[in-house]
């Protein structure tokens, strides 16, 4: 089963975890990422965090990486939540749960799907400074660190 | 032919539009083309759609490279690079 969400609501991780592996005694560990907003980026103080996206196409985007991870790690179970619109810093921003057998393959589906998250879903941070406000820039150490899932050829990357 | 225009982030507020009906030219058959079409409108749109700008493109919610042919009443994605997580 697949859970994706994008919400301006914040999450709690005991909560989504119990739900994700209630009733499914075949799980033998849960892996879990939390992505928070840091009050510095670039050596800027970060005051606050607008978070846009595209309704529709963001949850297609995480319903097809959860759908790739569940079958590289096939038994394995996937739960993306995101928030979108204003954060501050300490806010949570997005919650990955990976549930497997084993360890190994908790671990890999979670560095996997967020891997891909921070690369192709679309979301866009703006970060409010004190020097204004300004669009955070994509990382080349992102794209890299999709690039060793060899996922290239399936997905097209744009211009 | 009639395409849905949308537009993203920094490039939505480069050309302080969210989204548009537009009908393409006979000539306009792929997402790239859309690109080009819209560049000659000049300004703000020639420079925010210019080649050299980093650009991702989406057709019907899915990413896609210039060359995906468009369809009668497609939507057509404009955006920066992305950054959630």
């Amino acid at each position: 089963m697949t859970r994706v969400r994008v919400q301006e609501a914040d999450f709690d991780l005991s909560t989504e975890v119990a739900a994700l592996r209630a009733d499914n005694p075949k799980v033998g560990a849960v892996a879990c990422f939390v992505g928070t907003v840091r009050d510095l980026n670039e050596g800027q103080t970060v005051q606050a965090m607008e978070l846009e996206h595209y309704p529709g196409m963001t949850e297609k985007a995480l319903e097809g990486i959860a759908a790739q991870a569940r079958e590289r790690w096939p038994g394995s179970d996937v739960l993306i939540v995101h928030r979108v619109g204003k954060l501050l810093p300490l806010d949570q921003i997005v919650l990955v749960v990976t549930t497997a057998m084993h360890r190994a393959q908790a671990f890999e589906s979670c560095a996997f799907v967020m891997d891909y998250l921070k690369t192709q879903a679309p979301f866009w941070k703006k970060e409010t400074t004190e020097h204004g406000e300004k669009w955070v820039d994509a990382r080349e150490s992102d794209d890299a660190a999709l690039s060793r899932w060899d996922l290239g050829s399936r997905k097209g990357a744009g211009a | 032919m009639k395409v849905e225009l949308r537009f993203f982030a920094g490039v939505r507020e480069a050309l302080g539009v969210a989204n548009e009906s537009v009908d393409v030219p006979d000539s306009v058959s792929s997402v790239g083309d859309v690109r080009v079409w819209l560049r000659t409108r000049g300004g703000a749109w020639a420079e925010t759609l210019a080649e050299g700008r980093s650009l991702r493109m989406a057709c019907n919610h899915e990413m896609t490279d210039p060359s995906r042919r468009i369809t009668e009443g497609c939507e057509v994605a404009f955006f920066p690079p992305v950054t959630g997580g």
